[in-house]
């Protein structure tokens, strides 16, 4: 028995996995710096 | 080099390149992936599962990349001392093992429906995987050096160290036989047709100004962190009163 393949199934989990980890990626390092950030000038204030 | 040794000096320039380099990375990376999805017809051998290349290339650059970067800033560790050096190697490691685990990942799903598996322990994956644990091995190393206060030195030698798997990621496919194809860019030579060839570079281009943005992001987290720990540190010896200084200190200051 032959199985069935559609190559777009495969194709779309690649760009879901790529594009998902490559934002929250981004947010994540974008996040830390903001709040990074904020603690030194909260500490350099005080 | 050295002018940027200064983190204030650092700090300015960073502060203006980082969106510049996420905004112009992000119309770059969108505009390829969807030329790469919805325009360029599929390919003669492997159909529709060609479209993956788009993404999977620049992770593989990213995830090699990324280990040459932090080989490089660790030797400039230990031979200038640069200042900044031993921030950019730790800002590097977790986008470039993020990078590799999408080309793990990525050629793990274009292999299904290509080779007819998910995985085989060839030369190329293997290598890539290795990369992954010395990332993680890296993470771990430069994290608890930071946090223990102990040599920055051990991390460095690692990333120097690390750096052989390199060649042997690029050169596995021609060493070994593997299921993998052979390098389709060598030194002015491309073995991808042009349809490809364009959309992918851009690709290339703008994964990299989204890498560069994101070290960068990392850049500046871990020198705010740092200048805190030595604010808080000044701040606590001064409320210690001269009695809990250090008595070379004193000394000093007694004289």
């Amino acid at each position: 028995m032959r199985e069935a393949l559609n190559q777009w199934d495969y194709v779309t989990a690649s760009y879901v996995v790529a594009i998902s980890s490559v934002l929250t990626l981004i947010l994540w390092a974008w996040r830390a710096m903001r709040s990074a950030e904020k603690r030194r000038d909260e500490v350099k204030r005080k | 080099m050295h002018g940027y040794a200064n983190p204030t000096r650092f700090l300015s320039l960073a502060s203006w390149l980082t969106p510049l380099l996420l905004v112009s990375g992000a119309v770059l990376t969108i505009g390829a992936l969807a030329w790469g999805l919805l325009v360029v017809s599929p390919d003669r051998l492997m159909g529709e599962t060609v479209r993956i290349l788009f993404i999977h290339v620049p992770s593989a650059w990213l995830g090699m990349g990324g280990w040459s970067g932090i080989a490089i800033s660790s030797a400039a560790l230990l031979i200038w001392k640069h200042p900044l050096a031993a921030i950019a190697a730790r800002a590097i490691a977790v986008p470039g093992m993020v990078f590799t685990a999408i080309c793990l990942a990525t050629g793990s799903i274009w292999g299904r429906p290509t080779w007819g598996t998910w995985w085989v322990w060839d030369g190329r994956l293997t290598s890539m995987l290795v990369l992954l644990f010395l990332y993680a091995g890296y993470i771990a190393l430069a994290q608890a050096s930071a946090r223990d206060g102990g040599s920055i030195k051990i991390p460095a030698i690692f990333g120097i160290v690390g750096a052989i798997n390199i060649p042997i990621i690029n050169r596995s496919v021609v060493w070994w036989n593997s299921l993998h194809q052979p390098p389709s860019l060598t030194a002015g030579k491309s073995a991808i047709d042009g349809e490809f060839l364009v959309p992918l570079l851009i690709a290339v281009i703008g994964f990299s100004l989204l890498f560069g943005g994101v070290v960068l992001m990392r850049m500046r987290t871990l020198i705010a962190e740092m200048q805190v720990e030595a604010r808080l540190r000044r701040r606590a010896l001064a409320d210690d009163g001269p009695q809990n200084q250090p008595i070379q200190r004193r000394r000093v200051r007694d004289a």
